[in-house]
């Protein structure tokens, strides 16, 4: 079968712009909630700078439920949410939204994890000198965890990407609908190819910048 | 060391009692301590004992179960937290894992304190600048943590420490992982601090070698009690509790022990008698006496040095002759201590061991 491309192409381009709007929206907005999130997670538990059982016991217990659910389960699980807070529950800004909540929650976990890393003789140190909660937190328990957080963000783009091509199911658009679309359904194998090959594209470029990025902070 | 005026830190009746899944461990109970104004005192114990809560119940990184803690008589316990943070820039802090941030360059470790405490920048550079330069260490202003030896690490701690000019010092076990030369550099340079700045510092550890390197007085603290208090002199002269006892002969091999006591018995003719040598107690004129006396003498073991300008030490001699006149010697012996006051039963007699 004989793709057209000059038809396609359009397609194509919009395609792989809607992907990356959806990418980086779910990444500032679930990137900045899942970080306050995490960190929450990491102060409250026992002996943390804001020690607190009851918030962390809830914190908790939310992001376990969250997390394990399948995301085209979420997409289904989420749809009276959704209505309230976009207005429908089909279309880019639909998926968006769902995936912002299952980044959040997935990010929440990754940012506590490398905050545990970080020695708690630093934290004593910070506390020692005079320094508050807020203050250790902003300027000595991030900045300490950086180069491992940065790695961790570069992971979740990615899982956010997976996301994304889900999201095509319920009309999110995006490289995930287009193979879909015109791949799949249309039994093309040279589309699903070029949708599979650009998404490979985009996540070697991520992770190399995250890397990169990470080695710089970690100065190794 | 003023004994009059306010203390630097005054422990009344403090207890700290931890709670672990429903078991309860005390780790410290009814201390009452003061530690004076421009003093070096050190806190001695094995692990466990309790040290490092003690140390952090003075800058409040852990609040009493019972009791209180005063700093320059400004308590510091039962405040608002905003209180212990003012007070906490009055009080340094190092650590045996120095505890830097790796996320910052050496000169960033130092300044933190003073942003902490809200100094202008222009204030800040010059502080750091001229405490790097205190420890020694202006060149690696730029350099990270990761880039330093241990005692250059320890080192940026101290000023760190001091960027606020605090009038208290705590180390805890700042020496303990470093090799024996690094740690009599760091130990020089909280020497310095104490005497150029005035600094009081408490230290923290568990070897003698620490104790008698710096400190003035030593509270020795088993089982989460002061078992004993007295001037660094007096400790190493005469211990009066087991424990310290203990960390003494760990460090002073001038005594013979129990075991050896027992064969030096068999090995020599006489009685064995151990004496102790301080600027008091002069053996050598005991000993002319006694060999006018017909007492043969042998020194059969023991050490004689200083601590802290002062001649101290212990020898074993085995003493045989005349009964009456070995009892002549060993009574002079004790008369010479009885002239010491403060340093109790130093002779121990083997006879029939």
């Amino acid at each position: 079968m004989d793709t057209d491309w000059d038809k396609l192409r359009p397609v194509l381009t919009e395609s792989v712009g809607t992907t990356v709007y959806m990418v980086l929206a779910t990444f500032v907005a679930g990137g900045l909630i899942g970080l306050f999130l995490g960190t929450a997670l990491y102060t409250t538990r026992k002996g943390g700078l804001l020690a607190n059982a009851p918030i962390h016991w809830l914190l908790n217990v939310a992001v376990n439920i969250v997390r394990p659910i399948p995301f085209i389960i979420l997409l289904a699980a989420l749809g009276p949410v959704t209505l309230e807070v976009v207005g429908t529950t089909i279309g880019t800004e639909a998926a968006i939204f769902v995936m912002i909540v299952a980044a959040s929650f997935g990010i929440a976990r990754i940012v506590e994890q490398n905050l545990v890393t970080v020695d708690p003789g630093v934290i004593e140190a910070a506390r020692a000198v005079g320094a508050g909660p807020l203050r250790i937190i902003l300027t000595l328990l991030i900045p300490e965890a950086l180069g491992p957080l940065i790695l961790g963000y570069t992971f979740v783009i990615i899982a956010i990407v997976d996301m994304s091509a889900m999201a095509g199911t319920v009309g999110g658009g995006g490289l995930g609908n287009f193979a879909l679309v015109y791949g799949y359904q249309r039994f093309d194998w040279e589309v699903t190819l070029v949708a599979v090959l650009i998404i490979i594209a985009g996540v070697q470029v991520v992770q190399f910048v995250g890397n990169w990025l990470a080695r710089r902070v970690l100065r190794r | 060391m003023s004994e009059s005026g306010t203390p630097a830190v005054e422990f009344r009746g403090v207890g700290k009692t931890f709670t672990a899944g429903g078991a309860e461990h005390v780790a410290l109970r009814e201390i009452d301590l003061r530690i004076e104004r421009g003093e070096i005192l050190g806190v001695i114990g094995y692990s466990g004992a309790g040290k490092s809560t003690l140390v952090r119940l003075i800058n409040a990184l852990e609040k009493p179960t019972t009791g209180t803690v005063e700093i320059s008589g400004t308590p510091i316990t039962g405040v608002p937290e905003s209180e212990v943070r003012r007070l906490r820039r009055d009080i340094g802090m190092i650590f045996q894992q120095f505890n830097l941030f790796r996320s910052r360059t050496v000169a960033g470790n130092v300044e933190y304190p003073l942003k902490v405490a809200r100094r202008p920048r222009a204030e800040r550079k010059a502080r750091v600048a001229e405490l790097l330069r205190f420890v020694g260490l202006s060149d690696k202003a730029r350099s990270y943590p990761d880039q330093l030896s241990g005692g250059q690490k320890q080192r940026v701690g101290i000023a760190r420490a001091l960027a606020t000019s605090p009038s208290l010092l705590l180390a805890d076990e700042a020496t303990s992982a470093l090799d024996p030369e690094t740690t009599g550099e760091v130990l020089e340079l909280l020497r310095k601090v104490n005497r150029e700045l005035g600094v009081t510092i408490v230290v923290i550890t568990h070897e003698m070698d620490v104790i008698r390197a710096v400190a003035d007085r030593v509270a020795v603290l088993a089982e989460g009690r002061i078992v004993e208090l007295a001037s660094t002199f007096d400790i190493f002269a005469a211990p009066r509790s087991a424990p310290a006892r203990r960390f003494v002969d760990s460090v002073l091999h001038n005594r013979p022990a129990e075991t050896e006591l027992r064969r030096l018995d068999e090995l020599h003719r006489g009685r064995l008698v151990t004496v102790e040598v301080d600027d008091r107690n002069r053996v050598g004129a005991a000993l002319t006496t006694a060999a006018r006396a017909g007492v043969h003498f042998e020194i059969v073991y023991g050490g004689v040095g200083t601590l802290q300008d002062k001649t101290f030490g212990s020898l074993t001699l085995a003493l045989d002759g005349p009964e009456a006149a070995v009892d002549a010697v060993i009574a002079e012996f004790e008369g010479r201590r009885g002239t010491a006051p403060g340093h109790p039963a130093p002779t121990n007699r083997p006879e029939g061991a």
